[in-house]
């Protein structure tokens, strides 16, 4: 029973820990309410973690590794991390947790859903008169809309 | 699950299988890698700033898929992904003549992505079921992708037809082009039976190319001035997919590849 609590508390640290890794292309929200992160592994001084990518060919996946490494290593009681990137199971823009679509939101980026391409809520007024402009933005993630309300450009995360 | 007790590890494989697996990556992966490449040669050019930002998000999806299929070919045959992308030489390629064609004009480029995206969303279909894991899982992945450049070049084909005048013309003259190389787009090989018998394909490939042209002929065929028009099939000379190519290969090449030769061991 102690170890499992043990185990749990010290699963619920790492998760903290990987909360401060950012995603290199929307430094506001981390890889865990991005729910990239799919597994924690700890086996005394080592930890392996899983983490899904968003898009195949991503170019932010190098950077994201390095930077989990450079922050678990930061911590007095790791002595090796790895990263692994895996494909099963997928991950999908439905994932992001509740606060991560908060500061998406605050950002400037709507999370709409799949079926609703064409009735996307405004991040910055909520009115849901807006048009698609692009369906490529930015980065590969991303889609391009336009606030009729507001007359505001916005952009959203490509719900796949 | 059946399906897990079911699949096929790469350790699992036969030499046969092993051969016909390697061989239909190779497709896969040139394909991608060189519409990619086609892909990125329009940022800048576009018609519109739209059109740039749309071709660097498809550009990138595309390389990032070849570099997945380079990547399962990588764990088979224990040659680097990037050997296989960067120096091969063009007759051991196995994309379709369609990927390698210059990219012309805006509506040869439509044309030719909305063909090349239709049949990959068929394939894709046809391998996310896939008894080889590794497959069947970036396949999935995939799907989700490229359904955003179908939409995307479906849009782009209706209006351009749709409009008259000298699109619809051009669109025409691109359409002849491009079909003249859809038999070597849809050619899966000698081993396509053996590739569906072993379940690395779950889709009989004649009913993946009947699928691939009553989609295409539903796009056009209630446009009036088009609806009365057949695909018009001539052999061609040359097969991409047998490792014979156009000029226009050899030369996409030479680019891609000029800071490799450059330098083999640089990096960035």
């Amino acid at each position: 029973m102690t170890q499992t609590q043990n185990g749990k508390q010290k699963q619920e640290r790492f998760y903290q820990i990987l909360d401060e890794v950012k995603d290199p292309e929307i430094p506001v929200i981390s890889i865990v309410e991005m729910g990239m992160v799919h597994q924690i592994t700890v086996e005394e001084r080592i930890i392996w973690i899983q983490v899904m990518p968003t898009f195949l060919g991503c170019p932010a996946l190098e950077m994201i590794e390095r930077s989990i490494r450079e922050r678990m290593l930061e911590e007095p009681d790791m002595d090796e991390v790895f990263v692994e990137f895996i494909r099963d199971p997928l991950w999908s823009s439905e994932r992001i947790t509740p606060i991560g679509r908060e500061k998406l939101a605050g950002f400037g980026l709507a999370t709409p859903s799949i079926d609703r391409l064409d009735q996307v809520e405004c991040p910055y007024c909520q009115s849901s008169g807006t048009n698609l402009v692009n369906l490529f933005g930015s980065t590969a993630c991303r889609s391009i809309y336009y606030c009729r309300s507001c007359k505001e450009p916005f952009e959203a995360m490509k719900p796949i | 699950m059946s399906h897990e007790t079911n699949s096929l590890a790469p350790e699992q494989l036969t030499e046969q299988q092993h051969m016909a697996l390697v061989d239909w990556l190779t497709k896969l992966a040139d394909d991608e890698f060189i519409l990619g490449h086609r892909d990125s040669e329009w940022l800048g050019l576009c018609p519109t700033v739209e059109e740039d930002v749309a071709f660097s998000s498809i550009a990138q999806d595309e390389v990032g898929h070849a570099a997945f299929y380079y990547e399962l070919i990588q764990e088979l045959e224990g040659v680097s992904a990037d050997y296989l992308a960067f120096q091969r030489p063009a007759h051991e390629r196995k994309n379709s003549l369609l990927v390698e064609r210059e990219n012309g004009d805006w509506a040869y480029t439509i044309v030719r992505h909305y063909l090349y995206d239709l049949w990959d969303q068929i394939r894709l279909d046809a391998m996310v079921k896939s008894r080889y894991t590794p497959l069947a899982h970036g396949t999935k992945k995939m799907k989700r992708e490229e359904y955003y450049h179908l939409i995307h070049f479906q849009h782009w084909f209706t209006r351009l037809t749709g409009c008259g005048g000298e699109a619809r013309e051009r669109m025409k003259q691109a359409m002849e082009w491009a079909e003249q190389d859809l038999d070597d787009l849809l050619d899966i090989g000698l081993y396509e039976s053996d590739l569906l018998s072993w379940g690395i394909l779950t889709q009989e490939p004649a009913k993946m190319r009947s699928e691939f042209y009553s989609q295409y002929e539903d796009l056009w065929g209630k446009i009036s001035d088009l609806s009365g028009r057949r695909i018009i099939f001539s052999k061609q000379a040359s097969k991409g997919r047998m490792g014979q190519h156009s000029q226009a290969l050899a030369s996409a090449l030479e680019n891609m590849t000029e800071v490799i030769r450059f330098d083999p061991n640089a990096k960035w």
